[in-house]
């Protein structure tokens, strides 16, 4: 098996998150994961520096690296000037190369993430646009949404909102040829084969489970990932991290 | 002459703000859910202060939830904001305006990584050039839009209709000013007082008459933690911290929320929903909740913009009883018209309805 600790230096967030670990432990009394999740960030950058092959690779197979909400508070706080956050990140990138992500109940959602942000971003030119915030989705946006998505363009345009129309302003429809260049930068810098990875794997995972992945948000694998929750995220497990 | 201490000490939370001939570009989420916001801050701008900001209809996101929820690489973002660079080039501006606080952390941390790790700032170039035949250049100076607001925090309170003073008392109204965490937890330096001392909206609520609060969870995430909230399954994670920040406020008794992020605006104005929906808890004074403003919206309370232009009864909780502290006037049947005058049905079940 290839040496998962080198291929974590590979990220360049990874050289500059991780120096040295004093485990002082103030990142995690800092973290807003690590009051609600069974989380401790400490533990993970410690496991990580002890380079152990198959301790990273139980890491990027576990639920814990999905816990962190990239607030990156640990960053301002850590005396070493370590981010246990982009420690985070390299490790999920990583996760997502290697299909390992797929093994994890949290880590199943990036299919979710894919099929909504992703596919917003080339759809739209927009990670998210009022029209894709969808009511059913987002009951605690509340009764004024609904309001907002029914009466949209009349709302925006009060607003001095070009809503879904070409030119300045709030809400504009976002010129095609600005989305090509965006789909282009996504084929040169290896985006677009990054999305097709966790697709890839996404559809490896929902074949050997029995669902079907479809297409946009209408589907099994799609309801699934986006909602299941065994309810043990804040409980310790012998064992675990 | 020797230079006093102090101001050597505080001279590292300073942040030189350029003073005209802006870029802008807009944060996803602050125009889907607060266009008003976006649309003031430029005839604020341009009409109020005289500036020339520049907005080029080109621009994307800058796929920053895609980066935060991991489905972006790094030098799928670096390129992306490359092009944002290129695009302010052609135009002849060095100043950037950025409308959002993930934005500009994304941007602080872009780059700060090509100042210490210069190849990466040549591989962007070459990815840019090859995806879009374009050339850039790294602004010369880095503002978010609240930065902005800071530095004519003064201009706008000579020209202020209005001051946060409760009309009744005759106090100062008690804010809650919440920051965001990329604003400057990530890179201190690129903040007004950076992490420590962030000054960038307790400044404008000192300006403009307004006393802020000091309360433990002052500096705690809302709780959006972008995959946290993005998957239905994980909002208990937004929500608690969003809780653990109301019930630290709480006892303080604020009169409003001004925000730094856009997003932060939307989560602690809809977990207020939330929660009263959820457990019957509210967070304001007699049973109320607390409206939760953008720097935007408070800036053209002050200068008496109608609140309904401004798009303040698109919060879930309404600001009536806020207006009405401060004396503010307003009319209630302009609330839901369309620019024609056409009355829009009322929306159903908002929070602090008289």
């Amino acid at each position: 098996m290839e040496n998962l600790y080198n291929l974590l230096t590979e990220d360049i967030r990874f050289v500059e998150g991780l120096k040295a670990c004093l485990n002082c432990g103030v990142c995690t009394a800092i973290c807003p994961a690590a009051e609600f999740y069974n989380y401790d960030p400490r533990k993970i950058v410690n496991e990580v520096q002890k380079k152990d092959n198959e301790a990273i690779e139980a890491l990027l197979k576990s639920e814990t690296i999905w816990y962190c909400g990239e607030c990156m508070s640990c960053k301002t706080r850590c005396p070493r000037g370590n981010t246990p956050g982009l420690v985070i990140m390299a490790l999920r990138a990583l996760s997502q190369k290697l299909g390992y992500f797929t093994e994890s109940e949290k880590g199943r959602q990036q299919f979710a993430i894919k099929r909504t942000v992703g596919e917003n971003i080339f759809k739209y030119g927009y990670c998210v646009a009022t029209y894709a915030v969808k009511p059913e989705l987002h009951p605690e946006q509340g009764p004024v949404w609904e309001f907002i998505i029914d009466h949209s363009r009349e709302i925006y345009e009060r607003l001095g909102s070009k809503y879904d129309e070409l030119g300045e302003g709030p809400m504009r429809k976002i010129p095609e040829d600005a989305k090509e260049e965006l789909r282009k930068i996504f084929d040169v810098t290896g985006g677009t084969r990054f999305m097709n990875l966790i697709e890839e794997h996404s559809q490896r995972k929902a074949a050997e489970l029995g669902y079907h992945t479809g297409e946009g948000i209408n589907s099994e694998y799609f309801v699934k990932v986006y909602t299941e929750n065994s309810g043990k995220h804040n409980q310790k497990e012998p064992g675990t991290l | 002459m020797k230079e006093p201490e102090n101001k050597r000490i505080w001279s590292e939370y300073q942040k030189e703000i350029a003073d005209d001939h802006f870029f802008y570009v807009r944060s996803c989420i602050r125009q889907s859910f607060f266009p008003g916001s976006e649309q003031f801050f430029l005839k604020m701008m341009r009409e109020i202060l005289g500036k020339d900001i520049y907005e080029n209809p080109s621009h994307t996101t800058c796929t920053g939830i895609g980066y935060h929820t991991d489905i972006v690489p790094f030098e799928t973002i670096m390129t992306v904001i490359a092009r944002h660079f290129a695009l302010m080039k052609e135009a002849g501006y060095r100043n950037i305006a950025i409308s959002c606080v993930t934005s500009f952390g994304i941007y602080t941390e872009i780059i700060e990584t090509w100042k210490h790790f210069p190849e990466t700032l040549e591989k962007t170039r070459e990815y840019l050039y090859k995806a879009t035949g374009r050339e850039f250049d790294v602004p010369e100076n880095m503002a978010h839009t609240s930065d902005i607001v800071y530095k004519f925090r003064n201009e706008i309170a000579a020209k202020a209709k209005y001051r946060l003073v409760n009309r009744f008392t005759g106090e100062p109204l008690k804010v809650v000013e919440h920051i965001g965490c990329h604003y400057s937890k990530m890179f201190p330096k690129y903040g007004v007082g950076g992490a420590e001392f962030p000054k960038v909206l307790s400044g404008m609520i000192e300006a403009w008459g307004g006393q802020v609060i000091d309360y433990p969870e002052r500096r705690h995430c809302c709780g959006f933690g972008f995959r946290q909230y993005i998957v239905q399954a994980n909002r208990g994670y937004s929500l608690s911290n969003s809780v653990k920040k109301f019930e630290s406020m709480k006892p303080y008794k604020p009169d409003f929320i001004i925000t730094n992020c856009p997003g932060c605006n939307m989560f602690m104005d809809r977990w207020q929903y939330a929660m009263r929906e959820m457990e019957g808890k509210t967070y304001g004074e007699n049973g109320l909740s607390i409206p939760v403003l953008t720097y935007e919206e408070v800036a053209g309370l002050v200068l008496g913009i109608n609140p309904w232009e401004l798009g303040l009864q698109y919060h879930m909780v309404q600001s009536e009883p806020l207006l009405d502290k401060i004396g503010i006037e307003y009319n209630p049947s302009d609330k839901y018209l369309t620019k024609d005058g056409i009355r829009i049905p009322a929306p159903e079940n908002l929070i602090n309805i008289k």
